[in-house]
């Protein structure tokens, strides 16, 4: 399974979720298959995307929030991981798209090669942690997994081949602030 | 001459500040200590205080997030690329070790460097006086509100007791 044929998978389970993306392809990928007005695309600020996501779902605690992160993304900040587990936001599903490299710099190898992300976030506390490799089970746990209180960890293995060609995200990033702020106040 | 703990809380609430995170550090105690009511939550990392305090403005929220001036140079990217370009405002509250003191060797670089490293980034700063800190928070209140940018409170040792 593509890292976009994954995204794609899990954007088709969302309703009116907040969604932060993880910079890079992740974003480009998941814009590319469809845009929703609860999405936040980081563009810079690598590791911060699931601490951004805890403090949408600390502020808003009645809205659900899902992280698109990768394997980069993770180990960059770590510590959040235990951040999240003991704040315990029943509201947060952490989805982990990984495929073992820094895909955007020239696919060089990340630490998740040897290091199971899943069992850092159980360890760390997280309520369930799972880790899927087809787009079958991948449907099935993130359905399994919002009728589940939080903090939930999905990690899903995708391919390390790169899409081709993909626009960078064309909202300016002070329109992406106004829109979710818009959104989350029912505008 | 100190700022009470409590005095400084009390002005950021009285500008809606109401979302407070950040690493600790010994010289901003009298003003965590009186965070602990008004829900602070503990942060791993300074750049992850200023995550968290950005998911929150999202939210709808107005963050603080206190560090030690250690942190700022933890946090620059951050800064940098999530509240500078999406014009995300956060009040940071950070402390001056290593400024214009006796300190520890750990801090003299950066003690002599934070001014002119948030000038670099055009973050505005005051130091809070214990005679002007009404106004410094003011001050830094409108930067957050109007222009949508980070400011920062700076406390020397000893400035908040």
């Amino acid at each position: 399974m593509t890292r976009a044929e994954a995204i794609a998978a899990v954007s088709d389970c969302l309703a009116d979720e907040v969604v932060v993306h993880a910079n890079g392809a992740i974003c480009r990928e998941s814009f590319a298959s469809g845009d929703r007005p609860g999405n936040f695309y980081m563009i810079g600020s690598m590791g911060l995307a699931a601490s951004i996501g805890l403090g949408v779902a600390l502020a808003r605690p009645e809205k659900r929030v899902v992280i698109f992160d990768g394997d980069g993304n993770v180990l960059m900040a770590l510590g959040t991981l235990a951040m999240v587990a003991a704040e315990g936001p029943r509201n947060f599903l952490h989805v982990v798209f990984d495929n073992r490299t820094y895909g955007s710099t020239g696919s060089q190898p990340t630490h998740s090669r040897q290091v199971p992300l899943e069992e850092v976030a159980r360890g760390c506390g997280y309520r369930r942690a799972v880790r899927v490799t087809e787009r079958g089970p991948l449907v099935a746990a993130v359905r399994e997994l919002q009728g589940e209180l939080g903090p939930t960890f999905l990690l899903v293995e995708v391919s390390p081949e790169e899409s081709v060609g993909l626009p960078r995200i064309p909202l300016p990033p002070e329109a992406i602030t106004d829109r979710l702020r818009g959104y989350l106040a029912g505008g | 001459m100190s700022v009470p703990g409590a005095a400084l809380v009390g002005e950021l609430k009285r500008h809606g500040f109401d979302f407070f995170t950040g690493v600790p550090c010994s010289f901003l105690t009298a003003i965590l200590d009186r965070l602990e009511a008004e829900g602070y939550r503990a942060a791993v990392r300074e750049d992850v205080a200023v995550g968290l305090a950005a998911g929150a403005y999202l939210a709808g929220r107005r963050p603080v997030v206190l560090m030690q001036n250690s942190g700022l140079g933890v946090s620059l990217n951050a800064l940098a690329s999530l509240n500078l370009l999406y014009r995300i405002p956060v009040l940071l509250v950070i402390s001056l070790r290593g400024y214009q003191i006796v300190d520890a060797p750990e801090h003299w670089v950066m003690g002599e460097v934070t001014t002119r490293l948030l000038e670099t980034v055009r973050v505005p700063y005051r130091i809070v006086g214990e005679s002007t800190y009404v106004d410094d928070c003011a001050a830094m209140a409108k930067v957050n509100r109007e222009e949508r940018l980070p400011a920062a409170l700076l406390i020397r040792k000893g400035a908040v007791a």
